[in-house]
């Protein structure tokens, strides 16, 4: 008998405290997976953010560092830029990324730092108990938009891909889902494209993967899933938003 | 040894690469800009890390990030700067990982002014950032010793695992003194048991300072307070000028204790016996030696660039066994010679 799947080496044998339902057990997943398949465990320095994932650490099985909160990009620059030899990615929640870390987020990239972020936008934040993210779509009642988010009050979700894109200093970027298999197939793709063109020196890479947060949506795992499919996916279209992974030699 | 005319900022740069610093994250503000100019220089020649990061915020995280590798990382900046680094000061006390904090001190609150200040002691010595931790805070007042204490931070900051600040003054990063580039270079560190390097060969390590588990926090902050009791124990260095048959006591660090040091000399030509006792370290303090000093007929004169903040720890250490007097201003001008002449006349 032949085996064909197994735990990744990458990931702890932790009972993860994520809710019933949401995303992140997957995309942790998929970025060990990835991580064992390109052969870097053993080098890699991971940095934790504050909100769902901060227990990262706990479930990843490699060196992971705590970050203050939005301050991963700056955290791993240091790293890297000390440590070229190793692989260094963030893991990264909207708020995290998009609102408190902006600014370490877009110099991160505009310095083209050999670094890679996976990026989980569930348009909330999660770990306080379901606010407003920098990414909340229009009419989204969170505990902060109790009349759903309205642009004139709290302006508009951030699409940080295409805004990235227009940094010279951006490699590759790219939005998947984890709504359905295939889609899930798509992300672990795009996630180890991410790694390989840090692995090969080409610069700053960032996967940004639409999940989906159940509870503090207020919804079923199912129908949080629907949601995704049918409505957050028609704000944050899927699919590459920037790749010159090949043009850079 | 030959001399070197040099800045104090100059100096500390030079005492932090000769021990062996592999990356700095600045950005500018006045007065500490010699610093990360000297290191875009430098450090890119010696084919180690600057970056001039996007904030100062960014800037202490790239030192964070830098030093949880294990590796001898600086930040710098000046008052306002380093009130946006006490976020990752709290955590890299808390995460016990050694880091080398800058702080060429200017006139506060708010943006100040860009004049020496000691304002900022209060910040530096009592925590600074949220949660109960100390740093080790050396108080330099020559370039001279801006040289020795930015070579000594990193030992120090690793010994204990602890962030380090230089907490020094506009006019001792600006003024020019003569100095001895006396240290030997240093190039071969100690193997960490607890740095992030990829975990080859072993269990994988992570390092935090977020801990939720019942009753865990509690114990850390026990061993984090011991941690700080050894330190009070073996790091107190201060100088003792004339104290011995001393009347009246000047307290006074960095700056204000050069022109302490001349206000003594010209009291003991008038015949009066002061002397100048100067913190070193303002983290630990001096609190045992002032202590011993402290009778009834022996006074105190906290000298300082602020409206009263040592003071406040010479008083402790004094206990209500002699008396504590201040003085101070705050925002642009130097306590004289003469006001400090004049107010020890109106005292004993």
């Amino acid at each position: 008998m032949k085996k064909i799947l197994s735990k990744p080496e990458s990931l702890k044998n932790a009972v993860l405290s994520y809710c019933p339902g949401c995303g992140h057990g997957i995309i942790h997943r998929l970025a060990a997976e990835c991580i064992d398949e390109l052969g870097v465990r053993e080098k890699t320095i991971a940095v934790a953010p504050v909100g769902c994932a901060v227990f990262a650490y706990d479930y990843f099985n490699f060196d992971v560092t705590e970050a203050p909160h939005g301050r991963p990009p700056a955290i791993a620059t240091g790293i890297k830029r000390t440590n070229p030899d190793k692989f260094v990615f963030t893991y990264q929640g909207d708020g995290d990324i998009a609102a408190i870390g902006m600014a370490e987020t877009i110099h991160a990239a505009n310095r083209s730092e050999n670094i890679t972020i996976i990026f989980v936008n569930n348009a909330n934040y999660g770990m306080t108990g379901g606010q407003m993210a920098p990414t909340t779509l229009i009419g989204q009642v969170t505990e902060t938009t109790p009349f759903g988010r309205n642009p004139e009050r709290e302006g508009y979700p951030i699409k940080l891909c295409e805004l990235l894109s227009t940094l010279e200093g951006t490699t590759y970027l790219e939005r998947v889902a984890i709504y359905n298999p295939q889609n899930i197939i798509k992300a672990k793709k795009a996630i180890k494209r991410a790694f390989q063109c840090q692995i090969d020196g080409k610069g700053f890479s960032l996967v940004e993967v639409i999940s989906n947060c159940p509870v503090d949506w207020g919804m079923t795992p199912l129908d949080s899933i629907k949601w995704v499919e049918e409505t957050f996916i028609k704000s944050f279209p899927l699919g590459t938003v920037k790749d010159k992974i090949n043009s850079i030699i | 040894m030959t001399k070197k005319l040099v800045k104090g900022n100059i100096a500390l740069c030079e005492g932090a690469i000769t021990a062996g610093l592999k990356s700095y994250f600045g950005y500018p503000i006045t007065p500490q800009n010699e610093i990360p100019s000297y290191f875009s220089r430098k450090m890119v020649e010696l084919g180690r890390v600057f970056i001039q990061a996007e904030s100062e915020i960014a800037a202490v995280s790239m030192v964070l990030g830098a030093a949880v590798t294990g590796t001898r990382a600086m930040t710098s900046s000046s008052s306002p700067g380093i009130s946006l680094k006490q976020e990752a000061i709290s955590y890299m006390a808390g995460m016990q990982v050694p880091a080398l904090i800058v702080n060429v001190q200017r006139g506060g609150p708010g943006l100040g002014n860009i004049s020496s200040s000691q304002s900022d002691y209060f910040q530096a010595v009592k925590g600074g950032g949220h949660g109960d931790y100390k740093i080790i805070v050396i108080a330099p007042n020559s370039a001279q010793e801006m040289y020795e204490a930015a070579y000594d931070a990193f030992d120090l900051a690793e010994k204990y695992r602890t962030p380090v600040m230089i907490l020094a003054d506009g006019i001792i990063g600006q003024m020019m003194e003569p100095i001895e580039f006396n240290r030997p270079e240093k190039k071969e560190f100690k193997e960490k048991e607890w740095i992030l390097n990829g975990c080859k060969g072993r269990e994988p390590r992570s390092i935090k300072s977020l801990l939720m588990k019942d009753g865990v926090l509690e114990k850390h902050n026990v061993k984090l307070q011991e941690k700080y009791k050894l330190i009070s124990e073996n790091e107190v260095k201060y100088e003792l000028y004339m104290t011995e048959d001393a009347e009246i006591i000047i307290t006074a660090y960095g700056i204000s204790s050069r022109i302490a040091k001349s206000a003594v000399k010209l009291a003991r030509k008038n015949g009066i016996k002061a002397g100048l006792l100067r913190p070193k370290t303002l983290w630990p303090f001096p609190s045992e030696i002032i202590s011993s000093f402290a009778k009834p007929n022996v006074k105190f004169l906290s000298v300082e660039l602020s409206h009263g903040q040592m003071v406040e720890d010479v008083r402790l250490a004094v206990n209500g066994r002699s008396s504590v007097e201040f003085l101070g201003k705050a925002g642009g001008g130097l306590v004289t010679e003469q006001e400090i002449i004049k107010k020890i006349q109106s005292k004993v």
